[in-house]
């Protein structure tokens, strides 16, 4: 297999582009798909500090990296979640790239912010983990962004997870959720801060290639907690389509951004207020993140009280 | 052949001298989940893997939401 550009031995072949590329010009187009997402959807412009999420996985550490060597003021935001061992090492990954690459990095302890880490969150609220978890992660890096003065956050979603949180909502016809999936969600309060997502143009196993052939040091391992998670399965219904029909997950998400997702925007409609107790933003009085710290406060009240007993 | 597994972490041997496609299949791999990795390359699904060579397979999905 032939790369498309220089004729070269290829090294990644792109189905769903009909296409293969050595190494050096994957790379130069993976570069040109976040350039090209960032330009579209004016995700943030050159003098915009911006605060990237990093997990210690393939997705924000290639981000990152595409960001520095564009020449972006960027900081890395690294949520330890308490996972056991699986925080442990990918919290090692977020520090070592950073100081490899001379970068600043925020570290925020789950545990020290809700009072207790995610294994916890999970036996307290008992429900899945996943969910106490990106609630936690959605409001840590909105606050921690405006805490340091940055206006935009970029997470590493990619074009499969983008697609199969898109089935999952087509799925279950949750039309609140479709307006809000984006590649760019705009500040809509003053104490919001935008949101964007530069690898929705990038499947999976691309930015898994570029941090692989940029030799970046990523956790490969799985969280624990995902095994059996939906959107895995939804990924992986995705994938069988795409075996068979190469740009199948590129057409279901790309057509959605394109002709319905304005459709489902008109129809929305909440009204953003702040939290009474911690001044973030919500839709309710009392912010999901507070009553979350809440839930955890009083299970560890009642354990040790039990524990007196 | 050998070609490394992940996820959880294991070895399988295979016929080699073959396509990476043909061992993909023989796995019951889909190749848009997995990074075909010899040495320091990554391998594209045309190429012959002989049989004295490794390959690790190295799975792409992550995430998890509930």
């Amino acid at each position: 297999m032939k790369c498309r550009r220089c004729g070269g031995t290829a090294t990644l072949e792109l189905r769903r582009h009909n296409a293969a590329f050595c190494a050096d010009d994957f790379l130069e187009f993976f570069r040109n798909q976040v350039r090209e997402a960032i330009r579209r959807h004016r995700m943030f412009a050159r003098d915009e500090r911006v605060l990237v999420a990093v997990s210690g996985g393939k997705d924000s550490l290639a981000l990152w990296d595409v960001l520095i060597d564009e020449g972006y003021d960027t900081s890395g935001l690294y949520l330890d979640l308490g996972i056991f061992d699986y925080s442990v090492e990918s919290r090692t990954k977020c520090e070592t790239f950073a100081a490899r690459r001379g970068v600043p990095l925020i570290v925020r302890r789950v545990a020290d912010e809700v009072g207790a880490p995610v294994p916890v969150i999970k036996q307290v609220t008992r429900r899945p983990p996943c969910s106490g978890c990106g609630l936690s992660k959605r409001y840590l890096m909105n606050r921690t962004a405006l805490e340091h003065g940055l206006a935009v956050v970029a997470t590493g979603h990619n074009l499969d997870d983008e697609a199969a949180t898109l089935f999952g909502s087509v799925m279950h016809w949750q039309t609140d959720a479709l307006p809000r999936q984006s590649p760019a969600l705009a500040s809509t309060h003053p104490k919001l801060v935008r949101r964007v997502k530069p690898l929705y143009r990038l499947s999976e196993r691309e930015t898994a290639a570029y941090a692989f052939l940029r030799r970046i040091d990523y956790i490969v391992e799985e969280c624990p907690f995902a095994a059996g998670a939906t959107s895995i399965a939804h990924k992986e219904v995705l994938n069988r389509l795409e075996d068979a029909s190469p740009g199948a997950k590129h057409n279901f998400l790309f057509g959605f951004l394109e002709k319905a997702r304005p459709a489902f925007e008109r129809a929305e409609g909440v009204t953003l207020q702040e939290c009474v107790r911690c001044g973030q933003v919500t839709t309710s009085t009392v912010c999901a993140f507070c009553k979350l710290a809440d839930q955890v406060k009083r299970a560890a009240a009642s354990a040790g009280a039990g524990a007196d007993r | 052949m050998k070609v490394l597994l992940r996820n959880p972490r294991r070895e399988v041997t295979v016929a080699g001298n073959r396509r990476v496609k043909e061992i993909l299949r023989e796995l019951d791999i889909l190749p848009e989940t997995v990074l075909v990795i010899r040495g320091d390359d990554l391998v594209t699904a045309d190429q012959v893997v002989r049989d004295d060579e490794v390959i690790e397979l190295r799975p792409v999905m992550s995430g998890g939401r509930r």
